[in-house]
């Protein structure tokens, strides 16, 4: 073991300074030409940030498209799921009270409509995404509390849609945040 | 055909055609021939210099194991140290504290053994200097670790008798430099430029939309991101580990991601063919690995998309299929795929929450875990598969009355117990330590410490056994995944699944490369007519059905108590 011992001391040395040291502070410096410069992607308003492209956020008010249920209230400061399993009695009557609420303030709609992303917590909690259904039942909400035709909101959340990957991999979804500034700036 | 399975489909064949060629880099690098990365050889002329290494210098099976082990000791005690008084030291912009006694153990154990299982969140229970230089780290050196394992075992079958199995600092050396370091980076720049931050700014705070206040913890997060996936790791920089939308922002780093974790376990067994020269060999195994993931894909895949029966009886559209714990940007199919493949593996990094995944989707992970040699994490998959490997052969050698040959080494009553014991080991461990979790459930639930027992399930009924089961599985199998709605961070849950992942990296390494080492002496007994063809595709069906034997015998009563009964409640 001895015999080990001087080589492993000086090669854990290396390796703390390549793989921890040089390693990340080149990738840091690859990243300043990424957009956001590698500190996170941000959405403005007024010159003023809003939040971030990629991380959700809470939207309770009838005005504004609502993003999925957040186990962690979508304060980025941590991140998680429920972590409930799919049987859970509790589990389910939280879900269960989760459609109620949605039929409640979208009383237009029926219950089929609703898709299951809409009632039930992402797995970061901060899921920036809906699906395109999600969007598509609270267009009437919308409509009804900002005064504007149905088809106006409707071509808006049509705009929205981002398509699979190369327009061949994986779902469709929509930018909570994105849509959300866009129907602000519609009404002016 | 829908967009969702054809991005899981696509991501599958673009890991094989990703693979193949890496394979034979890999074997090249190892045989010390010409590579396009040969001008890295000075830095590591340099690096053998200053360490006083011969990298000529060959080592025998116990001076190989002895120099492995040294270094992992070593590497313990600076991470045991280093998550003790983070809190103290610099690179901690957030203000995060030191780690307890316990925690410290758990988490150095978890990364000197490539398992990554995680009992503090990333965002609050670690500063950058602990993610960098620790995790990071440990990241790099530990998948390094098992590959060199795994040539030395490359070294042992290669020659026809030999003591000689390399050099373990020679190997860990240019595992680094010549495989896990270039294709880290170009991981880590494509995750940057998708939205992954990688600058060293600490938590952000803004004004949302609506008036909240929140904020977002960043950090530099994509170079960790890159190896945790490249060398099988799977520890996250955040909590929500590849399911967070700044860990892993939208389908395309979903699919780099998920094929990183299985680059390099599949490309080893390419480069073992083409390093041993029997190709044949390689792609049979190959075949069955693929045959038993399939297994376990299909099924979890078909679940998640028809959506959770509890709540289709509530009325609602299933069209987006089971989405608790899943993000609408990955969808049921990648998600499911992604379960399995991190199980299998031993990655251990998630972009589901498999805690919410449906029973069926539960068992599958738990069984990939259970075998843990489809594929396999980096080097050990093999290591583990050898073993059913050599079960196999013994009683392929029962069945015909020959004394079993592997590779024109006879194997004998010494090769076989040593397989047998590691084989037995994983069902003692799992086993014994859901015993005395369950034990200690049920007499001490109300027990006056820091985390009563009986707090620690988050669900109810069998899915609060299998939380338990997933946990010790996990740690066993050096995955580092979970069911998280487990509360893991207290003393018993630290010390009981520390323990189980150190019995479950070092004895599944020693015993395979000993078992090398002793059949590597041996004379060499040329083919005959009465060999047993180990590259035959009937001798692959006899070690999958060694291991769909082995695992059934061994697992099959917590299963039924755990998420076949689940299955069985929601399906009445």
């Amino acid at each position: 073991m001895k015999k080990h011992l001087i080589p492993s001391l000086i090669l854990t040395i290396v390796f703390v300074v390549i793989c921890s040291g040089l390693y990340p502070l080149l990738i840091a410096g690859i990243s300043k030409f990424a957009p956001g410069g590698g500190k996170g992607e941000t959405l403005l308003v007024n010159g003023k940030v809003v939040g971030y492209a990629n991380i959700g956020q809470k939207f309770t008010l009838d005005k504004y498209f609502w993003s999925r249920p957040s186990a962690v209230g979508y304060n980025a400061a941590g991140s998680g799921g429920s972590n409930k399993g799919p049987s859970d009695s509790a589990y389910l009557k939280q879900v269960q009270a989760n459609i109620d609420t949605f039929m409640v303030h979208n009383p237009t709609i029926t219950k089929l409509d609703i898709p299951a992303d809409m009632v039930t917590a992402s797995g970061s909690g901060l899921d920036p995404d809906i699906s395109v259904q999600g969007a598509l039942v609270q267009v009437n909400r919308i409509a009804k509390v900002r005064n504007l035709a149905p088809e106006q909101v409707l071509a808006l959340v049509n705009a929205h849609v981002e398509k699979p990957l190369l327009g061949l991999f994986g779902p469709a979804k929509i930018n909570v945040l994105k849509l959300n500034i866009a129907l602000d700036e519609l009404k002016k | 055909m829908n967009s969702e399975l054809l991005g899981v489909i696509v991501t599958f064949l673009l890991t094989v055609l990703l693979a193949y060629p890496l394979g034979g880099y890999i074997a090249k690098v190892y045989c010390g021939e010409r590579t396009i990365l040969d001008f890295m050889k000075p830095v590591e002329r340099l690096i053998f210099r200053i360490s006083g290494i011969n990298p000529a210098e060959g080592m025998n099976w116990k001076q190989f194991l002895k120099a492995m082990l040294t270094i992992n000791m070593l590497w313990f005690v600076y991470a045991f140290f280093m998550f003790l008084l983070q809190g103290h030291l610099p690179l901690n912009p957030d203000a995060n504290p030191d780690m307890t006694p316990d925690l410290s153990f758990n988490s150095a154990i978890s990364f000197i053994t490539n398992t990554n299982w995680q009992n503090y969140s990333g965002e609050t229970g670690v500063t950058y200097l602990t993610q960098l230089f620790v995790i990071t780290f440990l990241q790099f050196v530990s998948a390094a670790t098992g590959i060199a394992c795994l040539v030395a075992m490359f070294n042992g079958l290669k020659h026809k008798t030999t003591e000689n199995l390399g050099n373990f600092w020679q190997i860990l050396t240019v595992t680094v430099t010549r495989i896990l370091l270039p294709i880290s980076i170009v991981i880590a720049v494509l995750l940057a430029f998708n939205g992954t931050p990688a600058s060293y700014d600490g938590k952000d705070t803004y004004i949302g939309l609506q008036g909240d206040t929140v904020q977002v913890s960043r950090g530099p997060a994509a170079g960790m991101i890159a190896i945790k996936h490249l060398g099988t790791n799977g520890g996250g920089w955040y909590n929500a580990n590849s399911a967070h939308p700044l860990e892993n922002p939208n389908y395309f780093t979903n699919m780099m991601e998920v094929i990183a974790q299985v680059l390099i376990p599949m490309s080893l067994l390419f480069a073992l063919g083409f390093y041993i020269k029997r190709r044949k060999f390689a792609n049979v195994i190959f075949g069955i690995m693929t045959l038993g993931m399939l297994c376990l894909v299909i099924p979890t895949i078909i679940t998640e998309i028809h959506g959770n029966p509890e709540i289709t009886r509530m009325g609602i559209s299933q069209a987006t299929g089971a989405m608790e714990g899943k993000e609408v940007r990955f969808g049921p199919a990648a998600s499911g795929y992604w379960s399995i493949v991190t199980t299998i593996i031993s990655t251990g990094s998630v972009n589901s929450m498999h805690d919410s995944s449906m029973a069926l989707s539960g068992l599958m992970q738990l069984l990939g875990m259970l075998v843990n040699g489809f594929y396999g994490g980096c080097g050990v998959g093999f290591l583990n598969y050898f073993i059913y490997i050599i079960i196999a052969v013994f009683i392929s050698g029962l069945m015909v009355g020959r004394t079993p040959e592997f590779m024109g080494h006879k194997v004998e009553a010494r090769e076989v117990k040593i397989a047998a014991l590691v084989t037995l080991l994983s069902a003692f461990i799992i086993k014994g330590g859901l015993a005395i979790a369950c034990y200690t459930l049920l007499h001490y639930s109300n027990a006056d410490w820091a985390f009563k027992p009986s707090g620690w399930l988050n669900n109810a009924g069998f899915h609060g056994f299998s939380e338990m089961m997933y946990a010790v599985t996990s740690a066993n199998a050096n995955n580092g995944s979970a069911f998280a709605g487990l509360t893991g961070n207290n003393i018993f849950w630290n010390v009981l699944l520390g323990v189980a992942i150190i019995l479950g990296r070092y004895l599944p390494i020693i015993g395979p490369i000993a078992i090398i080492g002793l059949m590597a002496k041996k004379k060499y007994v040329p083919d005959s007519a009465g060999t047993l063809k180990v590259d035959s595709i009937t001798f692959g069906a006899m070690t999958f059905g060694v291991i769909l034997i082995i695992t059934a015998l061994s697992y099959f009563p917590p299963l039924v108590l755990g998420p076949i009964a689940e299955y069985l409640s929601m399906h009445h």
